[in-house]
């Protein structure tokens, strides 16, 4: 047992049991069976929903609740809202009649199985009592989730990822100012 | 069972949520209270919303079931029910099926974190507000899939124009709470919180509600609140996703039956969620009126006086118009029936004066009544303002709601900071 987990021991007991894990995994490979095997491209949108609002839960069971909140805003709430107001003005008839392909399912079997080996490897490092995540990795209370992600991000000493951060939120500009000028004939 | 009731009354006299006492019945029996609390509420606001439109257009509004129409809504709720429930030949049926669902699940699943008073509340999470704004911008994919579904146009119409406003104005209403949370900070700790009780207890710590804080910067940011969460909920002023002049119905007119009326149920549901918002961020959540200028035993007393007084009045309106009503046959048992409704009122109003009832009511009363003053304004909104255009819709929230927002949370950040920066600056001048 990593030490600093016990160090600061939860006050109620966890919510997060196999029951759960099952229950949300399940629901998340079921998701993302439909995604692409659904012919209907909106059904494979709600199904992908499906699956990020079950990831969410699986934030919540690792006491991260703000990443879950997050995750809730942007993707469920945000991102899967705009793919489905683009999916829903294409064709559906002409959808159904054509046949599914991908030209991309070789590669697709090459990374699936480097990421099942990579777990699998990690999997059996951490049975032989290697332990992982590594140790001194600090685990906070959840009820300091959102306070402790602010201090890692912007505090003065403590905050590693400031720079990181606004790097990203640099991208994030960049292309919302190329959106405006691709969809903006005269500026 | 001895254990069970142990279990149960280990819960009572505590000072925590049930949620955050891990106590799973008494967790239950509030999510129970508050969904039947919020299915009376939705139910009390169509016959009020009807009523108020009605004396607000000279008009009677619904008169004939029950004495001025008090039981037209159970009877609206009665024929939905026995409706015929039509499926659109061309629709997808399984999405068609799903989508009110969605949105009901998004409506009602807010109220988890809803503080109706220090202790009443199912739950306090670390993300409340989050929680809140993340899981009601889910209610959008409902209505989306519910116009896509429908394989009409008004519907997808209607979707598409809803899905675009509720997007857009999420930006404006994200940065106004941003605002509000900053000012949580500003205590000694200076760590801001975003769970809703926690915000109503930096209200109380700091002796002011956050719509008065840096004066007029809260105000600024309520207004954009106020603003958005109208378009948010697609109420009049900007209902453009049911403009019935252009759309029909919108985004539900392929349904009917039990499926429109959970639509219903979801629209008036957020309305009250997103008006909790605003009342737990800028009007002091569960707090009575003036706490700090008005404190001490006698004012404490006054104002616990006040939910019974308030119902009191109530069941007098009631036996008021029983002598008004006509004297005639045919009215004895319409006449007999408001009498009753009186007695109820009156009689709840004398329970809660009794002094256990008193100390526990009196947040829950204070935070309804703030609520039911958001809900009156809307009722006012729809009777006052002409429909906008969608392009004036969306002039108003990208070109003014936006950057007035921006502009507001810098301020705010800067006034609240403005010691420890004149600070720096001396430093840098010395």
């Amino acid at each position: 047992m990593n030490p600093s987990l016990t160090a600061n021991p939860p006050v109620n007991p966890p919510v997060a049991t196999p029951f759960f894990f099952y229950g949300l995994a399940a629901i998340m490979i079921i998701g993302g069976i439909l995604v692409i095997t659904r012919k209907n491209a909106v059904h494979s949108a709600l199904a992908l929903i499906t699956t990020l609002l079950a990831q969410a839960g699986l934030y919540l069971m690792l006491y991260a609740p703000f990443v879950a909140g997050v995750q809730i805003i942007l993707y469920a709430g945000g991102i899967m809202v705009l793919f489905l107001f683009v999916i829903m003005l294409i064709s559906i008839e002409r959808q159904e009649k054509e046949r599914q392909f991908n030209k991309q399912w070789l590669v697709g079997i090459v990374a699936a199985g480097a990421l099942g080996g990579l777990f699998i490897a990690v999997y059996t490092t951490t049975a032989k009592g290697i332990l992982f995540p590594p140790v001194g990795r600090e685990s906070y209370v959840e009820g300091q989730n959102t306070q402790e992600i602010a201090s890692l991000l912007f505090d003065m000493h403590k905050g590693m990822y400031m720079f990181a951060f606004e790097i990203a939120s640099l991208l994030l500009l960049v292309a919302i100012i190329g959106a405006v000028v691709m969809a903006k004939k005269r500026i | 069972m001895n254990d069970f009731v142990q279990y149960v009354s280990s819960y009572l006299g505590s000072d925590k949520t049930p949620g955050a006492a891990g106590n799973f019945f008494w967790a239950t029996v509030y999510v129970l209270l508050v969904f039947v609390g919020l299915s009376v509420a939705v139910i009390a606001m169509n016959w009020l919303e009807r009523k108020i439109l009605a004396h607000m257009q000279i008009r009677l509004g619904p008169m004939r079931v029950g004495p001025h129409g008090l039981l037209q809504p159970i009877a609206d709720a009665l024929k939905l029910l026995l409706k015929e429930d039509i499926i659109p030949d061309g629709a997808d049926k399984i999405v068609f099926w799903i989508a009110p669902f969605i949105v009901v699940l998004a409506a009602f699943s807010v109220f988890v974190v809803v503080p109706f008073g220090q202790t009443h509340a199912i739950t306090d999470m670390n993300i409340g507000i989050l929680f809140m704004l993340g899981v009601s911008s889910l209610s959008v994919l409902g209505i989306v899939t519910a116009g896509w579904a429908s394989n009409s146009h008004y519907p997808l119409i209607g979707a598409l124009r809803s899905s675009a406003q509720m997007v857009s104005y999420e930006v404006a209403m994200g940065l106004a709470v941003v605002s509000a949370i900053l000012m949580t900070s500003l205590n000694a700790a200076n760590t801001g919180t975003l769970s809703m009780i926690g915000i109503v207890e930096a209200q109380k710590q700091q002796e002011i509600w956050f719509l008065f804080k840096f004066f007029p910067l809260g105000i600024i940011a309520f207004t954009i609140f106020a603003i958005a969460m109208v378009a948010e909920t697609n109420r009049a002023p900007f209902d453009l996703p049911e403009a019935e002049s252009e759309l029909t119905a919108g985004f539900h007119t392929e349904y009917s039956g039990f499926r429109w009326s959970l639509f219903f149920l979801a629209e008036y549901s957020a309305m009250i969620a997103v008006s909790s918002i605003a009342v737990t961020l800028w009007l002091g959540g569960w707090l009575r009126p003036f706490p700090n200028a008005l404190q001490g035993s006698t004012w404490d007393l006054a104002f616990s006086l006040i939910p019974g007084l308030t119902f009191l009045f109530l069941g007098a309106i009631c036996f008021y118009n029983t002598a008004r009503m006509p004297k005639h046959p045919l009215f004895r048992i319409q006449t007999i029936g408001l009498a009753g409704f009186g007695a109820v009122l009156a009689l709840i109003g004398l329970v809660m004066f009794l002094q256990p009832v008193r100390d526990r009511v009196g947040d829950i009363f204070w935070f309804s009544a703030k609520v039911a003053g958001f809900m009156y304004l809307y009722i006012w909104y729809r009777g006052t303002f002409p429909r906008y255009r969608f392009d004036q819709l969306m002039k108003v929230g990208w070109k003014v709601l936006l950057p007035t927002g921006l502009a507001l949370l810098i301020l705010t950040a800067i006034v609240g900071m403005r010691t420890e920066l004149v600070a720096q600056v001396r430093e840098v001048f010395r």
